[in-house]
């Protein structure tokens, strides 16, 4: 069970249309393409997927399931939205509530177990270990953890553990933590306990209905079979402007963990139909990566550039994220910026700036440029600047 | 409204004869093009495109490459419950007469895929020619010009070394077919037959079966010189871009032909895509010394060496220092580190080991077999 109703309000304008796990990601992905793909590539063939927040991209992408091998007989993807029943209706009320009003859904299929995904993380990992794990314990419910730095784990659900790997105290974002064990937000249960917890859950009208606050607390104070399982490797939530740019570039890296060239582990995605990119007679591409339909002409340095984007003859594209169908014209530079789908970054335009130019860093960050927006000729947008409307020619944007 | 719907059959072994190696694992269909392509998506795409949903190819020989391709079509959106695509493979039927020895002989052996089609046209096509054809406006042309059969044909400069496989075409003033040469002695602008046809279905049901009476294996030398005054053939002009491939050097000026922006504009418009496979390659990676110009680069390339003028299919690998000018290389091609190539045409999962050179030229570019290691 997937849940992919996230609003991600953290990301501003680039969500404005669509729902977190729709972000485009990596030149031809979209977040959810990762948690999918896992799945499929850890053999789980009936996947739910629960939108609530601006499901229409989602849904389309979606559709029957294809990409990801899962347009099945028996199974497959299902795109699971809020709905209507004969004693009233409801919105998804958190997360643990989203998995309990689909009970009659999880429970055509009769399983014992149920992973519980969230659609917001790039990350691989083969689920089925995870189960093996679960079912060698005879866990009641089985986390995913992954070792963060004692620093940021005051940002996390941390998981206090037994040297065994049995929790016995979950802390959401402690203050002093215990250990530096967090939660990916990634859950097996045993169906038939999770339902008990999520019926009493649902009973109590003070409960905000989550797993974090509700549910894994109150099954670790009646003092159910809880283990942590420990995840190494690359992992990335992305829900930040900042943590956005930083899961792209993270793929210019060498360094970093996350290869999508393993033949044994494919992310699959919905590919456009688009011939192979062409790289100019005046272009300089280094660094980066570009995918199909892509016209590039000018310079690219260390940045990730979508499906039939257009780089101009004298435009610079210097550490930044150009997403599907935005042309940057002759001689505009964008430096530390995202743009995203369908806009027009118009001649000379200038988006954004190095961090070493600008002397006061509380002003420096990303610059955003929201979708099917034009930026005019000659147009300055500064450092960390969201644009959500059309600049006109010549305007200069106060920093 | 004006029954337009027609059933498109495509030979997939035509032509295999001319292209040397690059047919000897693979039909004339599925020679690898531009990158992410084969033959066949030309012939598939335009048809799709022009609303035709039911589409049988017809095979012959060293077909694998070809059904690993085409898989159920679905890339095509020819993954249907009515029509949808159809492989036709010889020997499949009861009364076949085996590997046919040309068209009509092929369209015999398939009779009764065409008469279970409703359709009321068939578009018939080869894969040699690279374009972008809007049938439905050749299939209402030939309907409102009264013509029993309609070919398409293109204006050509033909030289007499080019001037094998071609059929040339010649029109009274009603835009008639009065002529059928083929392979002439010519040379100068010709109207170059592009082995694509309209006719109407009963009438083809009609010429297969006659022509199976009398033995005739051949649609152009039985039907088209043979019949030209029986049957009201028109002609219809293709005037955009258009390239024929019979031979590596013009299947290596074809691809190259793709680094022009209005050639690749006029083959790929965006409402006209060119349809193939999919592989859910990762974006192409260019690393901290790659140098790249004048080149189309297709997903799951790794490029850290110097690439100029080339056309790389999916997977290929460049290594640091390789040096990589007017080259083709398909699919799976490693080039190690220091490397150096000039006028090659790599075939599928090629490996040049580091600092090798090799070079063609211009006019007879260098061929390296599928597989081979160097």
């Amino acid at each position: 069970m997937l849940l992919a109703g996230g609003q991600g309000s953290r990301l501003y304008t680039l969500t404005k249309n669509l729902a977190k796990p729709a972000l485009p990601y990596g030149g031809k992905y979209r977040i959810i393409d990762f948690p999918l793909s896992n799945c499929v590539n850890s053999g789980i063939d009936t996947v739910g997927v629960l939108t609530q927040y601006q499901p229409l991209v989602l849904n389309e992408y979606i559709g029957s399931g294809q990409p990801w091998d899962l347009d099945r007989q028996d199974g497959g993807v299902f795109v699971l939205p809020p709905y209507q029943k004969s004693s009233g209706s409801d919105w998804y009320k958190g997360t643990a509530n989203a998995i309990y009003q689909n009970t009659p859904f999880i429970e055509r299929y009769d399983p014992e177990y149920v992973l519980i995904l969230s659609g917001d993380h790039v990350y691989k990992m083969d689920y089925a270990r995870m189960l093996e794990y679960h079912k060698e314990r005879g866990a009641d419910c089985t986390i995913a953890v992954l070792e963060v730095s004692m620093e940021e784990a005051s940002r996390f659900g941390i998981m206090n553990c037994e040297p065994d790997g049995r929790v016995y105290e979950f802390e959401e974002k402690p203050k002093q933590p215990k250990s530096n064990l967090a939660s990916m937000g990634i859950y097996i249960f045993t169906w038939k306990k999770l339902k008990e917890y999520m019926e009493a859950d649902a009973k109590d009208s003070g409960s905000s209905n989550d797993f974090g606050k509700n549910i894994i607390p109150n099954m670790l104070a009646a003092g159910e079979k809880m283990y942590a399982y420990s995840f190494s490797g690359y992992w990335k939530d992305v829900g930040t402007i900042d943590s956005l740019w930083e899961a792209n570039m993270d793929l210019l890296n060498p360094y970093v963990p996350l290869s999508l060239y393993d033949p044994a582990w494919k992310i699959y995605s919905r590919n456009p139909v688009m011939p192979p990119h062409y790289t100019g007679v005046n272009a300089l591409v280094q660094n980066s990566m570009v995918t199909e339909g892509c016209v590039i002409d000018g310079e690219v340095d260390f940045s990730v550039l979508f499906a039939g984007v257009i780089i101009e003859e004298g435009a610079e594209v210097r550490d930044s994220i150009i997403m599907p169908g935005t042309v940057i014209r002759k001689g505009a530079v964008v430096e530390y910026s995202i743009v995203a789908e369908n806009s027009v970054i118009g001649e000379g335009a200038k988006v954004g700036s190095r961090p070493e130019e600008t002397s006061d860093k509380s002003k420096w960050g990303i610059a955003v440029i929201g979708s099917h927006i034009k930026v005019g000729d000659g147009a300055v947008i500064p450092p960390k600047a969201m644009v959500e409307r059309d600049v006109p020619e010549q305007e200069v944007l106060a920093l | 409204m004006m029954d337009s719907s027609a059933i498109g059959i495509i030979f997939s072994n035509m032509h295999d004869d001319y292209m040397g190696e690059l047919t000897n694992h693979r039909t004339m269909a599925s020679i690898p093009f531009g990158g992410r392509y084969r033959l066949v998506d030309f012939a598939l795409s335009n048809m799709v495109n022009s609303g035709i949903q039911e589409v049988g190819v017809i095979t012959k020989s060293n077909y694998q490459s070809l059904m690993d391709h085409l898989g159920s079509g679905r890339e095509w959106d020819l993954a249907r419950k009515r029509g949808g695509l159809c492989l036709l493979p010889p020997y499949a039927s009861a009364g076949s007469t085996g590997v046919y020895r040309g068209r009509l002989d092929a369209l015999a052996n398939i009779i009764g895929y065409i008469q279970r089609s409703s359709a009321k046209y068939v578009v018939i096509s080869d894969c040699d020619v690279v374009a972008n054809i809007d049938l439905k406006k050749v299939i209402r042309c030939h309907a409102e010009s009264g013509a029993q059969i309609t070919l398409l044909y293109s204006q050509q400069a033909v030289t007499a070394d080019v001037s094998h496989d071609i059929t040339l075409l010649e029109m009274d003033v009603n835009n008639r077919v009065c002529d059928v040469r083929i392979n002439p002695m010519a040379s100068g602008v010709q109207n170059v037959y592009m082995d694509i046809a309209v006719i109407e279905k009963e009438l083809l049901e009609k010429i297969i079966m006659d022509g199976r009476s009398r033995n005739q294996l051949s649609f152009r030398r039985d039907v088209l010189v043979a019949q030209k005054d029986k049957i009201n053939i028109c002609a219809y002009e293709f005037d955009k871009y258009i390239v024929r491939i019979n031979n590596l050097n013009s299947y290596y000026e074809a691809n190259m032909s793709l680094l022009h922006a209005d050639i690749r504009s006029e083959l790929f418009p965006p409402l006209r895509p060119v349809r193939t496979k999919v592989r859910d390659e990762v974006p192409v990676k260019y690393g901290l010394a790659a140098k790249v110009t004048n080149s189309l680069l297709a997903d799951g390339c790794i490029i850290e060496g110097e690439v100029e003028n080339s056309i790389l299919f999916r997977g290929v690998k460049v290594g640091r220092g390789a040096k990589i000018k007017n080259c083709i290389l398909m699919q799976g091609t490693v080039i190690g580190d220091g490397a150096s190539m000039d006028y090659v045409v790599a075939d599928k999962d090629v490996t040049v080991r580091d600092t090798r050179t090799l070079m063609g030229y211009v006019t007879y570019p260098l061929y390296i077999a599928k597989g081979s290691m160097v």
